[in-house]
C-alpha cells in the first residue's frame, strides 16, 4: 500500500485536512523508528487504497525539539511514496524554509498553501503557477477547513501520487546541514511570487485582543471564561452522567439480574458488582469527556489557548509550568481524566509529565460529593461553606508544592516561544471529531485497567465469602485492619480505611461504601459518623481524600498518556505519601492544640 | 536624536516600539525555532504588548505574531528604530 505522510509547521490547519481525507475515521498506531503514536488513515484515492499519516508539526526538519525528532525518523525509516506539504497562506514568507528543507530530501512532493481564504483578508496575493514553475512543484490553493480547492487538490494528489519517491539517497538521507543557501533561495521564490502587504490592516483579532490582553482586564476575563466553561462542563455534564448511571442500573434490574437468577451467587456478584460495574464506571465518563473536549475545541481552535498562556505564564513559569498547565489544571477541577488528556496541546514531554503529576490534586467534582456529605453531617451550616472553600485553597497549594518540589526533575527543554494565532471561528465538524477520537482514546485504553480495578476491589471487600461484605472480615477489612497502625495517627477510623479503599476506585461510590460499612444510609449515616467522629477526624479524612489518587481512571490515563509506568507510580506513591503526610501535620497539630 | 548605537536586549522595549534584528545570542534550540519563526537578523520587529508581572512579550515579526518569556527575548539584540 502506497503511504502517504502531511507534514507540516504547527497551525497550518494540517488536522483539519486529516480529518477532510479521511473523515474522521483515523487511529493511532506505532512506527518504525519512532516511539510516539502517529494518526494515520487507510482510504480509497484514485481506485486504491492508501495510508496516510498525520505527522507531527514542526517548523524546521534539522530542529531539536522532540516532534523534529519523530518527523526525521519517521522519514528516515518509512520513506513516504508521497509527502504534501501544508503551509500556512497567510506566513508564506516564513513557512517556505521548511518546503525548501524538505526538497533537499528529493522526496515526491505536492504543496498545499492552506487558510488561502485568511491569506486574502490580509491582502496577501500568492501566484501559484509561477511559485510552483519556480520550485519544480505542484502547488495549490486550499481552505481546508471549509473545503475550497479540496477537490483540485485531491485531485493533484491522486496523480502525484502514480510516481513514487524514488527512494532517498543515503547521503541525502543523514545528511543535516545544508541551510546555507535557503534564505537566498527564499527571497528568489518570494520576489516574482507573493506579494505581502508592509503593514497588516488592522483587523477582528487585533480589536479583541485590546480587550482580552487588556492589562487589567485580561486576568478576570479569563477567570470569567474559565468559570463559564467549568459550570458548563458540569451543568451539561452532571444529568448525562446520571441518565447513563441510570440506565445501567435499569439494564441490570430489568434484564441482566432475571438473566443470571440462576448462577451461584459469588459468579453473579462477579459478573454483576465486579464486572458489570467497571463497565458502568467507564461508561460514566463518556458524557464528560466529550463535553469537555468541546469546550477545549473551542477554546484552543479559537486560538484563545495561546491568550491564557500569555495571560498567566508569569506565575506559572515560576512553577515550571506554563500557562496552559493552568488551563488543564482549572479543567481538572470538573474532572480529572479529561483534564490529562488534555495536556497534549504541550508538545514539551517534561512539561506534560509535570502538568500531569499537578493535575491529581485538583478538586474534582467526584471528590466535592464526598466534603459536601461529610461536613454536613459534622459541620454547622455556617461553616461547612468555610470549610469546602478551605480544601479548594488546600488544593491549590497542595498542586503548588508538588510543582515547586518536582520541576528540577521536569526541566523543560522545550523553549516558550509560541505562536499567536488570530481568531477564528471553530468548526462543529472539527468540534465533534475532536470529542468523539478522545473518547474513543479513552474507551480503548482506560476500560481494561478500570475493569480489573474495579473486579479487584470487589474481590477484597466480598471475600472470604463468609465474611459480610465491606465488613472487618472481609480482604479489605483485614487490609483495613493491617493498615490500622498508619492511619491511627492521622484520627482516621479502621471503617474509614475500607471507605479509602473503595476511594480509590472511584470517590463518587465512597459515601456509597460508607452505608454499606454501617449498614445504614441517608440521614441515619450522617448520625452515625457524627456520633463516632469529631471535626479533627472528619477534616483529616478530607485531606486524605483530596490529595491521594483520586480514581482508578485517573490512574488509567496516567498511564495511557506517559506510556511510563514509572512515572504512573511516581504519581501515585507522592500523592499517598503526601495525603498522609498533610493529614498527620493537621491532625496531631489540631490535637497538640487541644481541639 | 541619538546618533550613537542604539543596541539593546528585546526585552528593554515597550509596546508600541519597533526594531531590527541585530543578533540572536540563543542556544541552538532556541535559535532554530526562532529562525523558523522568522527570526532573523536584518528582520523589522514590533512589541505588541507585555504581560504584567514580567510576564511574556508579543512580537511581530512580519504576519506572524509570537509569545517569548522576557528572559529569552534579552539574549536578542535589537536596534530600536
Amino acid at each position: 500500500m502506497k503511504r502517504v505522510a502531511l507534514l507540516g509547521m504547527p497551525n497550518t490547519g494540517k488536522s483539519t485536512l486529516f480529518n477532510r481525507m479521511t473523515g474522521g475515521s483515523a487511529r493511532v498506531g506505532n512506527w518504525p523508528g519512532i516511539t510516539v503514536e502517529l494518526l494515520s488513515s487507510k482510504i480509497l484515492l484514485g481506485g486504491d487504497m492508501v495510508e496516510i499519516i498525520d505527522l507531527p508539526g514542526i517548523y524546521d526538519i534539522h530542529g531539536f525539539s522532540e516532534d523534529e525528532q519523530v518527523v526525521r525518523h519517521f522519514l528516515h525509516d518509512n520513506v513516504p511514496d508521497l509527502a504534501i506539504i501544508i503551509l500556512n497562506a497567510t506566513q508564506i514568507e516564513r513557512q517556505l524554509s521548511l518546503l525548501l528543507q524538505l526538497r533537499q530530501y528529493n522526496l515526491n512532493m505536492v504543496v498545499l498553501l492552506n487558510m488561502a481564504d485568511e491569506a486574502k483578508k490580509f491582502g496577501i496575493s500568492i501566484d501559484t503557477a509561477k511559485m510552483s514553475a519556480s520550485l519544480g512543484i505542484p502547488i495549490f490553493l486550499l481552505s481546508a477547513k471549509y473545503g475550497n480547492g479540496y477537490q483540485e487538490a485531491l485531485q493533484s494528489v491522486t496523480k502525484a501520487l502514480r510516481y513514487s519517491t524514488p527512494g532517498m539517497a543515503e547521503e541525502l538521507r543523514s545528511q543535516l546541514e545544508q541551510d546555507a543557501h535557503i534564505e537566498s533561495e527564499m527571497t528568489r521564490v518570494l520576489q516574482n511570487s507573493v506579494q505581502v502587504p508592509m503593514r497588516l490592516p488592522d483587523n477582528l483579532t487585533t480589536h479583541l485582543d485590546h480587550i482580552m490582553l487588556h492589562p487589567w482586564l485580561g486576568l478576570p476575563i479569563f477567570f470569567g471564561i474559565m468559570y463559564l466553561l467549568f459550570q458548563g462542563i458540569f451543568i451539561l455534564g452532571q444529568p448525562l452522567q446520571t441518565g447513563i448511571g441510570d440506565l445501567f442500573s435499569w439494564l441490570r434490574e430489568a434484564a441482566l439480574t432475571p438473566l443470571l437468577s440462576g448462577l451461584p451467587a459469588i459468579l453473579q456478584g462477579l459478573l454483576l458488582d465486579g464486572i458489570y460495574n467497571g463497565v458502568a464506571t467507564v461508561a460514566a465518563f463518556v458524557p464528560i469527556i466529550i463535553l469537555f473536549f468541546l469546550f477545549m475545541a473551542i477554546v484552543e481552535d479559537t486560538g484563545y489557548l495561546s491568550r491564557a498562556a500569555f495571560l498567566m505564564d508569569a506565575l506559572m513559569a515560576k512553577l515550571g509550568l506554563d500557562g496552559r498547565s493552568f488551563v488543564m489544571l482549572l479543567m481538572g477541577f470538573g474532572c480529572n481524566v479529561p483534564a490529562l488528556m488534555g495536556t497534549r496541546v504541550m508538545r514539551s514531554r517534561s512539561l506534560r509529565l509535570l502538568s500531569m503529576l499537578v493535575i491529581p490534586f485538583s478538586l474534582c467534582s467526584a471528590r466535592l460529593q464526598v466534603f459536601i456529605f461529610i461536613t454536613a453531617a459534622l459541620f454547622a451550616p455556617k461553616s461547612a461553606a468555610l470549610v469546602v472553600f478551605s480544601l479548594y485553597l488546600f488544593s491549590f497549594a497542595a498542586a503548588i508544592l508538588t510543582a515547586l518540589i518536582f520541576k528540577r526533575y521536569f526541566p523543560n527543554s522545550e523553549p516558550f516561544v509560541l505562536e499567536l494565532p488570530p481568531y477564528r471561528f471553530p468548526t462543529i465538524r472539527q468540534m465533534l471529531l475532536r470529542g468523539w477520537h478522545e473518547v474513543y482514546h479513552f474507551v480503548h485504553r482506560a476500560s481494561k485497567f478500570i475493569i480489573i480495578g474495579v473486579v479487584f476491589v470487589w474481590l477484597l471487600t466480598h471475600f472470604p465469602a463468609t465474611a459480610t461484605p465491606a465488613g472487618p472480615d472481609t480482604w479489605a477489612g483485614q487490609i483495613g485492619s493491617w493498615l490500622h497502625p498508619l492511619f491511627k495517627p492521622i484520627g482516621i477510623t479502621a471503617e474509614l480505611t475500607i471507605a479509602l479503599i473503595f476511594g480509590f476506585v472511584a470517590k463518587e461510590i465512597v459515601i456509597g461504601s460508607l452505608a454499606v460499612i454501617y449498614g445504614l444510609s441517608g440521614h441515619a449515616l450522617s448520625g452515625a459518623l457524627a456520633l463516632q467522629l469529631d471535626w479533627v477526624q472528619a477534616y483529616s479524612f478530607m485531606l486524605f481524600t483530596l490529595i491521594y489518587t483520586p480514581c482508578l481512571s485517573t490512574i488509567a490515563t496516567l498511564q495511557s498518556e506517559s506510556k511510563n509506568t514509572g512515572f504512573t507510580l511516581l504519581s501515585l506513591i507522592w500523592s499517598l505519601a503526601f495525603a498522609w503526610v498533610v493529614s498527620f501535620v493537621f491532625y496531631q497539630s489540631a490535637r497538640v492544640l487541644g481541639y | 536624536m541619538k546618533t550613537n548605537s542604539l543596541t539593546e536586549n528585546l526585552a528593554n522595549l515597550v509596546a508600541g516600539e519597533s526594531a531590527l534584528i541585530q543578533a540572536i545570542h540563543t542556544d541552538d534550540a532556541l535559535r532554530q525555532r526562532l529562525l523558523a519563526l522568522g527570526f532573523r537578523v536584518g528582520k523589522h520587529i514590533e512589541i505588541i504588548r507585555k504581560a504584567r508581572f514580567s510576564g511574556p512579550l508579543q512580537v511581530r515579526i512580519g504576519t506572524t505574531d509570537i509569545l517569548l518569556r522576557r528572559n529569552e527575548a534579552a539574549k536578542i539584540m535589537v536596534e530600536k528604530l
